[in-house]
């Protein structure tokens, strides 16, 4: 019955960023957990404390230059998103009837102003904590389905992993934008409901991320031998199993992070998200359609954010992912 | 071969369940009374019951359900709330011009992904490479729907060569088919083409630095044999893995590229009755958009098995 062992369509999932990698990702907690050969010192402290692995990952990403801009990049984007209400130029939401649809560069509007006169610059500082925050949600939702139902799945095993996966496998081969919007057309428009539901969808890609990550440690020896001398499955879970999961965990959110800014940018777009007069970059890109024709700059600004911001996750993602491959390579 | 083929199907048919689960279901994710929700705030207590009359939202759910998967099993999807067409003849109308799109951006895709991916592959490490590899991950960053504008901007409002909305069927007029087209489905492609690229060039280089490549050059096999006979053979099954992916992203993408360019498709219809919750419209559309991917995964997993044994059960 196990015929699915492979990376099928159905398996890696509905198309985006975030698939191919996190299929990459589960085998190579199996070699982290065994860095022995390389930090003699260290190894003995991963072993008894679990904890080897995740110190190991962080080193090798604090020396990739791509990760570590990208990291950079985020850090301002969190800053923005922290203290921008207090350092917009002007009242993100004061319209100017006077003064609408001005061009970039005019005074007192450095990227000039949007169809109700409201200063584009402060209304994109704003929208940045939207849209962070909005990630987060999409994420936190994500993995509090994901990650526990990946750990039980893989632990157990056995008829009950065979029925989940195959449930797994199905969610995944949904359109994921497509239910997002009908799960937000019954629950009605708002950004709660458009990244719950992205949250929702993206769940199955860490189900199966954790899965193949406890799947592999299971049959390392140590975790055996702990088994053997009568370690409760709780504790070997915790101790031995969960700090091997956090370095691919950690590729995939930066992956699915960039996944849900899009989502949530294509929802907030459609309408289904943000609700005026709050603005996400994705819902200041819907306005901007409706002129662009006349001021072209009012969509474009907000789009090269976003664009920016999905590629400081892309790039954040390969390098952290580079920081685990190396691992694998030497281990084989 | 067979075998693995019969076990496919059958393994399909419980995921065909759960669609039609997920596709009904909806009904009973709506926040409070559903029929209260559908008819509006301002609904008199009338027009609240007829909602309720019509949807059948007073009979027991187990029979609801039963009633809509025979009635979509015999093609009866219910009408509209709203403009009382048969869902069913809306969705016929979207589905060939999404199908279209989603195709020709398939095509696209594939058209830059395929050259880019080998050579940046061969190429490794120069500037070709690093050049496909960032403009890969800016394909991925690019909302499509942005792209979209800008290309609009571009090529209709700026250089005046394509239109910028609409659509003619290609039946009608191949050629003003293609012009409408063109920007569309090179919006919907570009992200796949990225995503393609990636997958495809990790693939080839995996390959490339298999033995047997090495032994192939080794025994003096010219470069051309090598790329073509053994590097593309197996490096093409994880493209068709990809191809599964792509499937499904365009259907979902296309609802975003439909909306900036006024294509009348699948997109269109869902977002209309998303607007105006007409539940039975959203409940048909998801039910055959769900099920174009999920037979299309099927398809690409048939061809797994075909091009590769190894994940056959014995």
């Amino acid at each position: 019955m196990t015929n699915i062992e492979r990376p099928s369509p159905a398996a890696t999932g509905a198309a985006d960023p975030a698939t191919p990698d996190l299929a990459v990702a589960p085998d190579a907690p199996a070699a982290s957990a065994l860095p022995a050969g390389t930090v003699p010192a260290e190894a003995t402290a991963a072993v008894v404390h679990g904890g080897g692995a995740w110190a190991d990952f962080r080193r090798r990403v604090a020396r990739n230059r791509g990760a570590m801009i990208a990291l950079g990049v985020l850090a301002l984007l969190v800053l923005v998103a922290a203290i921008g209400p207090f350092i917009t130029p002007a009242d993100p939401n004061q319209q100017n009837l006077r003064g609408v649809l001005l061009d970039p560069f005019t005074a007192g509007h450095v990227l000039g102003t949007d169809q109700l006169g409201r200063d584009i610059l402060s209304r994109l500082i704003v929208g940045t904590r939207v849209s962070l925050l909005a990630i987060c949600l999409a994420l936190a939702v994500a993995m509090v389905i994901g990650v526990p139902l990946g750990f039980l799945t893989g632990y157990i095993g056995g008829r009950f992993d065979t029925v989940v996966m195959r449930l797994n496998d199905a969610a995944m081969s949904f359109p994921p934008l497509l239910l997002a919007i009908a799960l937000v057309a019954v629950l009605g428009p708002s950004l709660r409901n458009a990244m719950f539901a992205v949250g929702i969808l993206m769940a199955p890609r860490f189900l199966r991320l954790v899965r193949g990550v406890v799947i592999g440690l299971k049959e390392e020896t140590y975790v055996e031998a702990s088994r053997s001398i009568g370690t409760p499955p709780a504790t070997i879970i915790l101790r031995h199993i969960l700090p091997n999961t956090l370095s691919p965990l950690t590729v995939a959110i930066a992956v699915t992070a960039g996944y849900a800014m899009l989502s949530e940018a294509g929802l907030s777009f459609l309408g289904l998200g943000v609700q005026p007069p709050d603005a996400s970059w994705g819902s200041m890109i819907r306005e901007g359609f409706l002129y662009y024709g006349r001021s072209p700059w009012l969509g474009i600004f907000p789009g090269v954010l976003i664009a920016l911001t999905v590629f400081t996750f892309v790039t954040l993602g390969d390098g952290l992912r580079d920081a685990l491959g190396r691992e694998e390579r030497t281990e084989s | 071969m067979l075998k693995f083929f019969a076990m496919r199907l059958l393994t399909t048919v419980p995921v065909l369940v759960l669609v039609t689960f997920v596709a009904f279901g909806l009904v009973l994710l709506i926040p409070g009374d559903p029929a209260v929700t559908i008819a509006g705030p301002d609904a008199t207590v009338e027009q609240v019951a007829a909602v309720r009359e019509r949807l059948g939202l007073d009979r027991p759910v187990v029979v609801q359900y039963w009633d809509w998967v025979t009635g979509a099993l015999s093609g009866d999807l219910g009408t509209s709330l709203f403009t009382s067409r048969p869902v069913a003849t809306s969705i016929g109308d979207g589905l060939p011009v999404t199908m279209a799109l989603a195709g020709t951006a398939l095509l696209i895709s594939l058209l830059i992904a395929v050259p880019t991916a080998i050579l940046s592959a061969l190429r490794r490490g120069t500037w070709l490479d690093r050049v496909a590899t960032v403009g890969s991950s800016l394909g991925i960053a690019l909302p499509s729907f942005w792209l979209g504008l800008v290309f609009v901007l571009i090529f209709s409002l700026g250089l005046g060569w394509l239109p910028a909305t609409g659509y003619v069927a290609i039946e009608e007029d191949p050629a003003a088919w293609l012009a409408h087209i063109v920007l569309p489905a090179l919006t919907l492609g570009i992200a796949g083409a990225a995503e393609s690229t990636r997958q495809l060039r990790g693939s080839i280089i995996g390959v490339l630095q298999q033995d047997y490549i090495r032994t192939a050059r080794a025994k003096g096999l010219r470069a051309r044999m090598v790329i073509g006979k053994h590097v593309m053979k197996n490096a093409s099954v994880p493209l068709v893995t990809v191809l599964g992916l792509q499937i499904t992203a365009l259907l979902g993408g296309a609802v975003l590229v439909e909306q900036v360019f006024g294509v009348p498709g699948l997109g269109q219809v869902a977002i209309n009755a998303v607007t105006t919750r007409d539940l039975p419209v959203i409940q048909g559309v998801v039910l055959v958009a769900v099920l174009v991917a999920v037979v299309c995964n099927l398809l690409v997993d048939l061809a797994y098995g075909y091009l590769n044994p190894k994940v056959r059960p014995r």
